[in-house]
C-alpha cells in the first residue's frame, strides 16, 4: 500500500485554477521530486499537502487513512486538520525559522509544546525535555551544525539556515517529508551543502517530495519524478525514463533547456 | 530670584502633589490603554466584517478629534445633557473621567501600532508555526508576539512620551495635575500669588520624566537587538 495517495486535487484561487485534476502515489521510502516551470502549480501542491490550502476537490490519504476528503466537511475543519498535519513536514524556499529562538530552540520548540500536551507530562517534565533535547542535538549535528545549535538564525548563513529548517521538519519525525524549493533562495555556493543533506535523508530512505528547480538533482535523488504544467501532471515515472526519453511534448519542450545547460 | 528662591520650597510641594496625579494619570492610562489597543487592533483585522468596520469607525472618531474634546464631552455629558452624573464630584470624578477618555483615546492609537506590528510579522512565521502542529493560540504566544513587540517598541516609545505631555491636557475639566498646580499660584495658593515662574517651571517635571523614560525605553529596545 502506498505510504500517501493523491487524488483528484484540484484548486482554484479568485476562479483561476492552480490545481487541475492531480494525482499520484508515493510509496514508503521513496523520494519523488516535482519539476516544472514557475506557476505550474509545484508549490500550491505542497501547500495542499500540508493543508495550508483546502483543496476544492479530492482526497488525501496517508498510510490508507483518509486525511482530507472535500467532499466530508468533517475532514476539512481546522480543529481537525491540525494534527493531520504532523503526518507531514514542510522545508520552506526562505526557511522561515523563528528569528527570537537559537538553532537549537527552533528545532525543539514545536516538540516540546506537543509533549506539554500529553497527559503524563507533569510527572515525567524533566525526563520528556531530555529526550527531546538529546534528538534535535543529534538531528543538527547530521546537519553538520554541532557548532552552531546555540547561534540565532541572524548569526546563520542561508545554507546553515535552511539545514536548521530541515532539523526542524525532522525533528516531528514526519511520515512524509516536502521541500518547497529548499535552494531557491540560496546563494550558488551555499545550495551544495543543503543538497548534500537532503541526498543524505534519501539515502537513509526518508520519504520525501521534493519541488525543485535544480533539474540534475531531482533526476539523481529521486525515484520518481513528476512534471507539472499548467496545473496538471504532464507527466511521471522513472527519473531516467522522463528525463532521457520523456513521452510529452511539453515535457520534452521543457527539458530541452535543461539539456542544452 | 531672590524671591523665586525663597517662593521655591513651597512651590516644589505643591507641584510634587500636582504631579503625582500627572503620575497616577499615566500610569492608569497605559495600563488600560495596552490592553484595550490590542482588543481594538484584533476587532479591526477580525474576518467579521462588521466587527472590523465598528473597530475602525471608533479608531477613526477618537484619532480624528481633539482629546481636548472628547474630555469635555465624556465629563460633561452625562451630567449636562443626560442629568446623570455618572462621574460624581470632586477630583476622584474628574480623575475618572480624565481616565476613561485617556484610556479610549491611547488605546486607538495604539491598536494601529499593534496592528502595523502584528501584520509585519511575515506570514511565513504563521505557515512554518502551522506546519509544525501549533496552535493560533501558542503561534501568536510563542512566535508572533516577541516579533511584534520589537517592531512596536520604536513607535510606542514616541506615542508613550506623548502621553505624558498629553496629561496637561486633563486641566480643561479642572483635575488638579502638575499644569493646574502651577497655574494655582497666578491666582493665589499656599500664600503665594501673582507667580507666572511655577507654571513655567512645571516643564522641568515633564523633562525629567521624559528623560527618565527615554532611558528605559531605549533600554528595552535595546534588549530586543539579540534577533532580528
Amino acid at each position: 500500500m502506498p505510504i500517501l495517495e493523491v487524488e483528484h486535487i484540484s484548486k482554484s484561487f479568485n476562479k483561476t485554477p492552480v490545481l487541475k485534476d492531480v494525482g499520484f502515489n508515493l510509496e514508503k521510502g521513496q523520494a519523488v521530486s516535482i519539476i516544472g516551470s514557475s506557476g505550474s502549480g509545484k508549490t500550491t501542491l505542497l501547500r495542499c499537502l500540508n493543508f495550508l490550502e483546502r483543496p476544492d476537490n479530492g482526497i488525501i490519504r496517508v498510510n490508507g487513512e483518509t486525511l482530507f476528503d472535500a467532499s466530508v466537511p468533517a475532514t476539512t475543519q481546522e480543529s481537525v486538520i491540525r494534527k493531520k498535519r504532523l503526518h507531514f513536514g514542510l522545508v520552506f524556499q526562505n526557511f522561515n525559522l523563528f528569528p527570537q529562538y537559537t538553532a537549537l530552540e527552533n528545532v525543539m520548540l514545536a516538540k516540546k509544546l506537543l509533549a506539554a500536551e500529553q497527559p503524563d507530562f507533569k510527572e515525567r517534565k524533566r525526563e520528556i525535555l531530555t529526550a527531546i533535547e538529546v534528538q534535535a542535538k543529534v538531528l543538527l549535528t547530521q546537519m553538520g551544525l554541532d557548532n552552531r545549535m546555540d547561534n540565532y538564525p541572524h548569526q546563520l548563513s542561508g545554507g546553515q539556515c535552511q539545514r536548521v529548517a530541515i532539523a526542524r521538519a525532522l525533528a516531528l519525525q514526519p511520515d512524509i517529508l516536502c521541500f518547497d524549493e529548499p535552494t531557491s533562495a540560496l546563494d550558488p555556493e551555499l545550495t551544495g551543502e543543503v543538497l548534500k543533506v537532503i541526498r543524505e535523508l534519501a539515502d537513509q530512505n526518508t520519504t520525501m517530495i521534493i519541488v525543485t528547480h535544480e533539474m540534475a538533482f531531482a533526476r539523481d535523488v529521486a525515484d520518481h519524478v513528476i512534471f507539472m504544467d499548467d496545473g496538471r501532471i504532464v507527466e511521471q515515472g522513472d527519473p531516467r525514463q522522463v528525463f532521457e526519453n520523456p513521452s510529452e511534448e511539453r515535457t520534452k519542450q521543457f527539458l530541452s533547456r535543461f539539456h542544452e545547460g | 530670584m531672590d524671591l523665586i528662591m525663597k517662593q521655591m520650597p513651597v512651590v516644589v510641594s505643591a507641584l510634587n502633589v500636582g504631579f503625582l496625579q500627572t503620575l497616577k494619570l499615566f500610569i492608569v492610562t497605559l495600563i488600560g490603554a495596552l490592553p484595550l489597543g490590542l482588543v481594538i487592533a484584533f476587532g479591526s483585522m477580525s474576518h467579521f466584517k462588521p466587527l472590523s468596520w465598528l473597530a475602525r469607525l471608533i479608531v477613526w472618531v477618537i484619532r480624528g478629534t481633539p482629546l481636548m474634546i472628547q474630555l469635555l464631552i465624556i465629563y460633561y455629558f452625562p451630567g449636562l445633557v443626560l442629568h446623570n452624573p455618572i462621574w460624581g464630584g470632586g477630583e476622584a470624578g474628574r480623575f475618572l473621567a480624565a481616565a476613561v477618555s485617556f484610556i479610549i483615546n491611547y488605546a486607538c492609537y495604539f491598536s494601529e501600532i499593534y496592528r502595523g506590528g502584528i501584520q509585519g510579522v511575515p506570514e511565513g512565521q504563521k505557515e512554518a508555526g502551522l506546519v509544525l502542529g501549533m496552535t493560533k493560540h501558542q503561534i501568536f504566544f510563542k512566535i508572533t508576539l516577541l516579533q511584534m513587540i520589537k517592531r512596536i517598541v520604536p513607535p510606542m516609545s514616541n506615542e508613550i512620551i506623548t502621553l505624558v505631555k498629553d496629561t496637561s491636557l486633563a486641566r480643561i475639566i479642572a483635575l488638579q495635575e502638575i499644569i493646574w498646580a502651577g497655574q494655582a499660584f497666578m491666582k493665589g495658593s499656599h500664600g503665594i500669588s501673582g507667580a507666572i515662574w511655577p507654571l513655567f517651571f512645571t516643564a522641568v517635571y515633564y523633562l525629567i520624566f521624559n528623560g527618565i523614560l527615554t532611558v528605559l525605553l531605549g533600554r528595552l529596545e535595546k534588549k530586543l537587538e539579540y534577533f532580528r
